[in-house]
């Protein structure tokens, strides 16, 4: 039982010319739910089609309850489920059909089957569309529908790609209810990418991903620790000039992040204070808070998580944080 | 036994779909039939049948046995269509991370195109007595084998080739490359006997002219005319030509899934 769900030491891949993923190891606990955070482009996905024995990796290992992912494909597919960006649903079928056809490919059958597909539906609580065509399904219904899906030979990890991508709040909502509910039930261990962070902060662990190398990897909490308690945080034009004036006058610990200018003072309302009557006329904004993800995000990935991928705006903490 | 299992929910769902799908039935059943009125007609007083064949009915009959080898090959390539966007986007994806084979995946594929392409086929056969023709008992089976072989030949190139396309559009452009010429070159329409040197070369060289040859021997037992080789033959061309589109498809689907 010391597997862990996933064990990747030293991934590289490559297409082609192109690098996506540079000598990435990462573990994640069983029972655990592991957010892999990442703007687009940044290998997020090169990592689940690894880890989804789609492809073999052009360097490195990755084990899944330590069964290698290109030596036993078929046994990692056994344990394995996939919730991919689009469902993998065929929408001219009803749900019941759907869910019947995978468990067909799972050796699933009688009556065995026909009360997993019952069990899962109540959970998810689309019970009462069972019979409609899935292309009669709102989007948020669909995502859960293929939840159901990935869940049906009750897997011991399932892999969840951006799933409430294109979905409202209130669908987003109870996506994760149902995550919730799923891993009280069956301690199924979750690894999920994600660009959201309402979505990572709800992590055990968060692993960011930065132009195909993970740039940072711990708790949430721990993450933001790292960048101290409240700290003051600026808006200025031109962050770059005030950080140096800032520097050059108090000689406190100043920090670029993406456009933001982060300090550290001893006592931070008191030094806003000084600071405004200093340098007032270049300060658009001033907030005092507690470090958030997106913060820690910036900080390592560079970039807004959101934001396509660009141009590294800075690169501030050193890429070997773990805890 | 689990193969199994995959063939056959593969092959429902194709059928499946088929069935809800009104305007697909429609389709495959009035696109050949008005092309089979409309070019039958149009050459009958015309046409001159080749020495030794005795069938009545003039070119609707010659040309019948090539309408039914144009539904067989229409319907099997175009029930593969659907993989080109299943394969990047979704349902195709869930069967590859599922413990099952990649050959059951082919197989589940390409039996459940060749069902719909030879009840389509055999549909087809209820003209028959329009056409004052009675097959016999062998001649209906040779034609039935001839259905399926030929069903089983054309999903699996279908396959193949949706496997290996990003977009809908350039499978259509493909296979309107490739279908199109193989039905012209098939002795469907001409009797090859009639056709310039070059072309009868062509001809022979296709797949296609052995299934046509091989339905006309089994609806109009005991005429040779028309046809590029015996019964026997064309079975053994036509299930030479299955065995190899599948092989390529199940080597095709057993490659790294992306490209890499």
């Amino acid at each position: 039982m010391a597997d862990p769900a996933v064990d990747i030491q030293g991934v590289t891949h490559r297409y082609g010319e192109h690098t996506a993923l540079r000598d990435v190891s990462l573990r994640v606990e069983a029972g655990r739910l592991y957010g892999l955070l990442g703007p687009n482009g940044s290998g997020k996905t090169t990592l689940f089609r690894i880890l989804s024995t789609l492809m073999p990796p052009t360097d490195g290992t990755a084990r899944v309850f330590g069964t290698d992912t290109t030596l036993d494909p078929v046994a990692v597919r056994q344990a394995l489920g996939v919730v991919f960006q689009e469902a993998a649903l065929d929408g001219g079928l009803t749900v019941r059909e759907n869910l019947r056809f995978q468990g067909a490919l799972y050796r699933l059958r009688g009556a065995a089957l026909q009360d997993r597909i019952d069990e899962l539906l109540a959970r998810f609580d689309v019970a009462e569309r069972a019979d409609d065509p899935v292309e009669e399904l709102s989007g948020g219904l669909r995502r859960r529908v293929d939840l159901a899906r990935g869940l049906l030979h009750r897997p011991r990890l399932l892999l969840l790609d951006e799933p409430t991508t294109g979905l409202d709040p209130a669908a987003r909502r109870s996506f994760w209810r149902a995550l919730r509910r799923l891993q009280e039930a069956e301690g199924t261990t979750l690894l999920m990418a994600t660009h959201l962070m309402d979505e990572a902060e709800r992590c055990d662990r968060v692993g960011i991903l930065s132009e195909g190398a993970l740039v940072a990897d711990g708790s949430p909490a721990t993450l933001k620790g790292k960048l101290g308690e409240e700290t003051l945080w600026l808006d200025a034009d031109e962050p770059r000039a005030l950080r140096d004036r800032i520097e050059a006058q108090f000689g406190v610990s100043t920090r670029l992040v993406g456009a933001r200018v982060q300090v550290a003072p001893p006592d931070p309302p008191t030094f806003l204070a000084s600071l405004y009557e200093a340098f007032g006329e270049y300060i658009q904004s001033a907030t005092i808070r507690t470090p958030t993800l997106e913060d820690v995000f910036m900080v390592h990935a560079g970039t807004s998580p959101e934001a396509p991928r660009g141009r590294v705006l800075a690169r501030g903490g050193s890429p070997d944080e773990s805890s | 036994m689990h193969v199994l299992r995959t063939i056959g929910a593969l092959t429902g769902r194709e059928i499946l779909k088929f069935v809800r799908d009104r305007s697909r039935v429609l389709g495959a059943v009035a696109q050949p039939l008005a092309l089979w009125v409309l070019l039958g007609l149009g050459f009958q007083g015309t046409f001159r049948p080749p020495a030794g064949m005795e069938v009545e009915g003039g070119y609707v009959a010659f040309l019948f046995p090539g309408i039914l080898a144009l539904v067989l090959l229409f319907t099997a390539i175009f029930s593969t269509i659907s993989v080109v966007d299943e394969r990047t986007s979704g349902f195709l994806q869930a069967v590859m991370v599922a413990p099952t084979s990649r050959t059951a995946l082919v197989l589940g594929n390409a039996l459940g195109g060749t069902v719909l392409a030879t009840g389509q086929a055999l549909l087809f056969l209820l003209a028959l007595p329009l056409l004052g023709v009675r097959p016999t008992l062998e001649g209906m089976a040779l034609v039935a084998g001839i259905c399926v072989l030929t069903g089983i030949g054309f999903t699996a190139l279908g396959f193949a080739i949706a496997w290996r396309m990003d977009t809908t559009r350039g499978f259509h452009a493909v296979m309107n490359l490739v279908l199109l010429p193989l039905w012209f070159l098939s002795g469907a329409m001409f009797p090859v006997e009639g056709a310039a040197p070059m072309l009868r070369a062509l001809v022979w060289a296709n797949p296609v002219s052995y299934a046509v040859s091989g339905l006309r021997h089994g609806l109009y037992t005991g005429t040779e005319a028309a046809t590029l080789a015996g019964p026997v033959v064309c079975l053994l061309v036509t299930t030479a030509f299955a065995a190899l589109m599948l092989a390529l498809a199940v080597w095709q689907v057993r490659q790294p899934f992306f490209r890499t």
